[in-house]
Formats: structure tokens, sequence, C-alpha cells
């Protein structure tokens, strides 16, 4: 019994009550809280935590303010002005003729009430008056007209022209550059980076693997802001050059496409090369010894088992494409256009948020939250693309594990 | 029944040869074409580095309000103070001269500051055009005969945009005076920042999913999430820093709350702003890197800990960190070298980019070397493209080295 206190005393490093140790003796043996272990342990979850914190912070932050894009009003003047009095209980006024059209539902504002049309025959207006909380009130001939502009969610997706001047936000003018910069992307960058990954893991010697694979190192890691430059002093130049510099215009998605494929072959070819080398030697062994050539084991027997690895890495780099800023905001133009034609200029996605957040920008203003909802659609396409690519990944890894 | 006829037909070796020839032939050619798209990529980096050494040297016509040859018959390097003060009061006119001497006066300055004033306000050289260098190179002949007929006035020399004193000038809107001194500083504030607040964040978590984190669903969510967070485009980020530490915390990264900077004129444009927003940016790379680095230890050593009698903390700070310290160092100096590149949060969240002072502390205006080579870029006039092909070989440069100091760091580990 003694020996077993004295024991546990020493163990804990603290002297015992021999009362309390009697009453204790089982729990003593038992887990005791440490203060200090649990305060680390907590600390470190708190590190793991901030990371989820992050997402909710981007989540909420671009949900939040492209809410308030979506429902903040803009008073647009309509260059209609009051052609009589008009006195608080009136309910038919007179507008002159000039400036834009009214719709039966607009909502309108004059001085500080607002009016809600009902029907137009000609100048004559009919309106609901004080809608919105507004009191009715008297005004003078003369009054200017404003309508409320409001971004329907499916005025956003729904149409193709993007000029926040006139109050048009048709994200499909951007997103279209977006696709049509990443589509070009992908063609260079998924051909060339599988040759590549298939060279490295079947063909190259270790000699030469040892040098290509630091290199397409340096290719990744050189910054986008260099391959900007890159894009507008040499490719552009170069498609000038080869299709004529009356069809090729300075900046045009083409040229910024091209150099975003050139940035992620490393992307595409380092994830292929491990998902090709993961695939067992025995497979590989087998095709041979059955008679096939070099190149029929990499195209019929590697490449198929690395499938969805392979897979994994495209969908990965369509993601980094439509990411991918600087590049775009060097050298594929400033202003957003609906266009097919690669060399037209266009805005991205990124493009626009870059350069209209480089400006002055006011808080609240719907450029300010636009941008938001801009963002929403870009996040929202990303982690689509990387939730895919994971999946496909870890069903990969169950098969050969 | 085909099917079995066919099995028992009997081959001959002619039977295969002719397809086995041509199954080689297409492995071969195969090969070359496989072998052709690694040379592409090759290409791509040679071109890319040509382009921008091809910038960053060349031919450039410069034009002199007073030609330095009609001021003196020595160069103006080598005239004492007093000949150069003479020339100053011969050109200026009296009102310049009046302010000069007000801040400090004239007899005061040394030879090497009245040069400076010499050759800013008399000889004041201009830029009228400039050729890259493989133009300079290749095409020398056509080079001189087009500045002789298009600038008879211009010297023709060959300049490098990348000089010591590019290094160390300020940020200025004249393209022969201007340097990359504000924008280096820039981006190693917001880099020691971003580190600051990122490393012992990531390792702290890197350390919790691996050590102490049980398979459970809010683990299994941090690990899942970490893996989106390091997809997320990096302007996305810069959005989040914009709406929280420009915006909602502009109090703080202002400077305002600790009385350091004046309420009316600040805003949360600040360096502190940008170093945070970097850091949750590379935050998943160094945590996914940290962690690859302790899953590298092997268990034998923390269950020889443990065995002892050690706590599981003892075990991490004693044993595990210490083996796992090259890794973690190794992944995060190419998170660094990440950083050190990124533009686009920074435009968001609004570095400034004309800045000619040095920055001064976290709360300051700022810019970057890489937003220094964007808005080069983005200038119309050519010249610039040259300071940004010359500001794009000292950001490589730096990357280069940190990539160096990774590698070497690799490799005595290894060694060990």
């Amino acid at each position: 019994m003694g020996a077993i206190k004295s024991w546990v005393s020493r163990a804990r490093g603290i002297a015992v009550p021999t009362v309390m140790m009697n009453e204790r003796r089982d729990s003593a043996l038992h887990r005791r809280p440490r203060v200090r272990e649990s305060l680390i342990e907590a600390f470190l979850l708190l590190c793991g935590v901030l990371s989820i914190l992050t997402t909710l912070g981007i989540v909420y932050e671009l949900g939040h303010e492209s809410l308030r894009f979506f429902t903040s009003e803009q008073w647009e003047a309509t260059n209609k002005e009051l052609a009589a009095d008009v006195d608080a209980a009136t309910q038919t006024i007179l507008v002159t003729n000039t400036g834009s059209e009214l719709h039966p539902g607009d909502n309108l504002r004059v001085g500080s009430e607002e009016l809600m049309v009902l029907t137009v025959v000609g100048d004559t207006v009919t309106v609901e008056r004080g809608v919105q909380g507004t009191a009715p009130s008297a005004h003078v001939s003369g009054a200017s007209l404003e309508r409320s502009e409001r971004v329907t969610l499916g005025e956003f997706l729904g149409t193709t022209e993007w000029n926040p001047q006139i109050g048009k936000f048709g994200i499909w003018a951007l997103v279209n550059a977006t696709l049509m910069t990443s589509l070009i992307a992908l063609l260079v960058a998924l051909p060339v980076g599988l040759a590549v990954a298939i060279y490295l893991s079947e063909y190259a010697t270790p000699r030469a693997r040892q040098v290509l694979k630091p290199v397409l190192e340096v290719l990744a890691g050189v910054p986008t802001v260099v391959y900007g430059y890159f894009a507008l002093t040499l490719m552009t130049p170069l498609l000038r050059w080869i299709f004529g510099a009356d069809t090729v215009k300075i900046y045009n998605t083409a040229s910024a496409g091209l150099v975003i494929g050139i940035l992620i072959i490393p992307l595409v070819s380092s994830m292929s090369e491990d998902a090709l080398t993961a695939v067992p030697r025995s497979l590989r062994e087998a095709a041979y010894a059955l008679g096939a050539t070099k190149l029929e084991t990499a195209v019929k027997v590697v490449l198929p088992a690395a499938l969805s690895g392979i897979a994994a890495a495209f969908i990965l780099a369509a993601s980094r494409a439509i990411g991918e800023t600087m590049i775009v905001a060097i050298a594929a133009g400033a202003g957003a256009a609906f266009t097919f034609n690669p060399f037209e200029p266009a805005e991205t996605m990124t493009g626009h948020i870059v350069r209209i957040s480089g400006g002055d920008l006011s808080y609240d203003s719907m450029d300010y939250n636009s941008l938001f909802a801009i963002g929403l659609v870009l996040f929202l396409m990303t982690l689509g693309l990387n939730i895919i690519s994971q999946r496909i990944v870890r069903r990969f890894r169950e098969a050969y594990e | 029944m085909s099917a079995l006829t066919r099995t028992t037909e009997t081959f001959t070796t002619q039977d295969f040869s002719p397809r086995l020839s041509q199954r080689r032939r297409a492995g071969r050619i195969w090969a070359v074409v496989l072998q052709a798209a690694t040379v592409v990529a090759m290409l791509a980096l040679i071109a890319l580095l040509v382009n921008i050494i091809d910038g960053a040297f060349g031919y450039a016509a410069v034009e002199y309000t007073v030609p330095p040859e009609t001021l003196s018959s020595v160069p103006l390097e080598d005239l004492s103070q007093d000949q150069l003060i003479t020339i100053l009061r011969e050109h200026l006119s009296t009102g310049l001269l009046r302010r000069y001497e007000a801040e400090k006066p004239l007899s005061e300055r040394s030879a090497e500051d009245l040069y400076g004033l010499v050759v800013e306000r008399v000889v004041a050289p201009k830029v009228v055009a400039q050729w890259s260098l493989l133009d300079s190179v290749f095409k020398r002949e056509e080079v001189l005969r087009t500045a002789a007929e298009q600038y008879p006035d211009a010297e023709l020399r060959m300049v490098s945009w990348l000089t010591t004193r590019f290094l160390t000038a300020p940020q200025s809107g004249d393209p022969m005076r201007a340097g990359v001194r504000t924008a280096i500083l820039g981006s190693l504030w917001t880099v020691a920042i971003a580190l600051l607040t990122a490393f012992p964040i990531g390792v702290g978590a890197a350390i919790y999913l691996e050590e102490y984190a049980r398979d459970n669903a809010v683990n299994r969510v941090i690990q899942v999430n970490i893996n989106n967070l390091a997809g997320v485009p990096s302007i996305i980020y810069g959005m989040l820093g914009l709406a929280v530490f420009v915006r909602m915390l502009g109090r703080f990264t202002s400077g305002v709350a600790f009385g350091l900077a004046e309420p009316s004129a600040a805003n949360g444009r600040t360096i502190l702003s940008a170093g945070l927003t970097l850091g949750l940016l590379v935050l998943p790379v160094i945590i996914i890197n940290a962690q690859e680095a302790i899953r590298a230890v092997p268990g034998s050593l923390r269950e020889a800990s443990l065995g002892l009698g050690a706590t599981r903390w003892q075990t991490v700070w004693h044993h595990v960190l210490p083996s796992a310290l090259p890794g973690i160092l190794t992944g995060t100096i190419l998170a660094i070298s990440r950083v050190m590149g990124e533009t686009a949060p920074l435009v968001v969240i609004g570095a400034s980019t004309f800045i000619t002072v040095d920055p001064s502390g976290p709360f300051s205006q700022f810019t970057t070397l890489p937003i220094q080579i964007y808005q080069w870029t983005s200038r119309p006039q050519d010249v610039f493209r040259n300071l940004a092909a010359a500001a794009s070989l000292v950001l490589l440069g730096m990357l280069l080295s940190l990539n160096a100091v990774a590698i070497l760091l690799r490799n005595r580990y290894r060694g060990k």
C-alpha cells in the first residue's frame, strides 16, 4: 500500500496526504487534468479554427455586400419634369415628354416623396402617392422625376451588358470573358502539361528529370504580374505579327489566355505526374510482358489507371485559370464587352474587380457592392471546381491503397 | 464459333512484323512529340526571361535641355563645387536659385549634391526613344539610322535600366530618375507582417491537426476547409481584406485607435492591412506544408518520448518540432516567395502606387514591387515598360535567392 502511495506521489511530483490518498486511491491513478497541456491544446485548436473563420469571413462579406447590391436602390434621372403643379391628393400627374419612357410599376421620386406608376397614357401618368413610407406633398411644375433602379438577380444573371454608369449589371459580359481566357488557357495547358507529365514519368532519364523538374518549379514560381508583362510585350506583338495588326487589338483575350496557359502548365504537369507515378509498377510490367510498346503501355495502361488523378489536375487547373487576375488585368483590356472574338479586348471578372477597386472607390456605392457580387460568383465557381477535384482525388487514392 | 477459330489460327512472324514496325514507328513519333511538348514548356520559360532582359537593357535616345559638353570640357562629375555653383548660377532662374539657397545654401552643399542639381535642372536629360536589347544588338545599324534621322539632337547611348541608382532611388514620375526603393521596402514590410502572423498560427494549426486532432467531424471539416482555402483565388482574399481590415477594422489598421495617426487623413489602406491580408492568404499554404513536414517525422520518435513519460506537448515541443523544423522552414520560405509576388489582393486593398517616401511603420501607406511593375506596365508611355522589366528582374532576383535558401536548407537537412 505504502509502496503504491509513494510511487504515485513521486509520479505526480507532489506530496500526497495519506488520508486523502486512501480515500481517492483509485482515482489517483486515473488521468488527471493537466491545465498547461489543455491550454496548449485549446490554443492549437484555435489556430485550426481560425481557418474556418477565414472561410466564414469570406462567405459573410461576399454574401452580405452582394445582398446590399441586390437590395439597394439607385436613383436615376429620367430627364422628365412635372408639367403642372401637383397637390398632395392628386393621383393623375402631367409630365413633360422629354427623357426616358415611364412604365407601370416604376418607382419614382419627386423631392422626398416616392410615387408608384400605375398607368401611363401619353404624358398623363396615374400614380399611387406616398409609397415606401413617404408622405404625399405638393410639388411645383418643373420638379424633376427620378426613377429607382434596383438590380434584380434575374437581370444580373440573365443579361449580357455590364455598364455600371447606366445601371446595366449583366454579369455574362464578364463571365464570358473569363470563360474565354480560361478555355484558351486550358487548350494550351492541358495537352502540353499532360505530355510533359507522361514524358517525365515514363520516358525521361533520371538525369533529365533532375534538370526539368526544377525548371518547371521556377516557371510556376514566377509572379503573375511578370507573366502579365510577358503577355503584353511579347505574346500580343507576336499574335499581331502572325494574324495582322488589324485583326488583333492591342488588348485581347487570346494573348492573356495563352499566357495563363503557360502559367498553369507546371500545375497540370506536376499533379498529373504524381498521378502517373502512383500507378503500381506491376501494371507496366504486365503490359510489357504482353508485348506492348512503351507508348502503348503509357497511353493504354498507365494513363487510364491514373485518369482520375489527371482529371483532378485538369479541374484544378481550370479553377486556377478562372481565378487568375494580373495577366488579364494587364493584357485582356479594360472595359467589359460581350464578344466571342478572342482578338477583341474584353474584361474578365477578376480584371474588372482589380480595375475598379484600384481606382478611387467609395464604400457602399453601387460599384463597390457590385464587386462583391462578382466576387461571390467567382468564389462559388472556383470553390465548386476545387471540391469536385478533391472528391476525385479521394476516390483515386482509395483505388490503390 | 468464329472466336474459337480465331484463337486456334496460327500466326507466323511475317504476320506480325509489318504491324510491329508500325507500332514501333508510332512509339518513336510520339516519343518525339512528348519530348517536344517538354521543350515547349522550357522555351516558354526562356522566352519569359529573355523578354524581361530584353526590356531591361538597350539603346536610348536622350535629349538634353543643355548638352553637358557645352557646360564644361571635362566630365561634369569631375568639376569642383565652385565650378558647379557657377554653372547653376548661370543657368537657373533667380527664383529657383533663391528657393535652393533657402533650403540649404549652395556653398554648403556637397559636390555630389550640386552635381545632382546640375543634372536635374540644367542638363535635364529626357528619354525620347528607346530600343530593346535584341534590337540594339542585332539591328544596330537600323537603330543608329532611325535615331539620327528622327532625333538629330539626341544622344544615343546604351542604357541599363537596372542600376544601383534604380535600386536606391524612390519612385518618381521621371523615368530617368525613378527607382524601386520605396517598393522594395514596402514589399519587405508586408511580407514580414504576413509572416509574423501566419507562421505561428499556421504551425500551430498543423500541430493540432497532426498531433492532437482525433478523427471526428469537426477536425475533418477543418482539414477540408484548409484544402479549399488553398484554392481560393487570391483576389477574393483581397476583397476580404478590403471589407474586414481596411473598412471594419479601419480604426486599428490606420493607427487612429492607438493615437498614431491623424483621424482626418488616415485610412485603413496601410501596410498592416496588407500584411494581415497576405497572412490570411498564405496561412493554408503554410499549414499544408507544415503538416507534411510533421507527418514525415517517424512515429518511433513520438512513441519513445511518450514511453518515457513525457506529456504530449513535451513530445511535440522537444522531439517532433525540432526534427520537422527544416521541412517547415523550407515550406515557409516557398510560401514567402509566393506572397512576395502577390499583386491582385494588394491592388484591391488599395496600395497607393505613387509613393515617394519610405514607409515608416505598419501604419504608413505603401507600394510593393509587384504593384510597381503592374503600374509601370499599364502606363501608356513605352519607356515605363523598360522600368517594369528592370523591376521584374529585381523581383525575380529576390525570389530566386529565397528559393536558393530553401533548396540549401532542404539539402542540408537531407544530409543529416
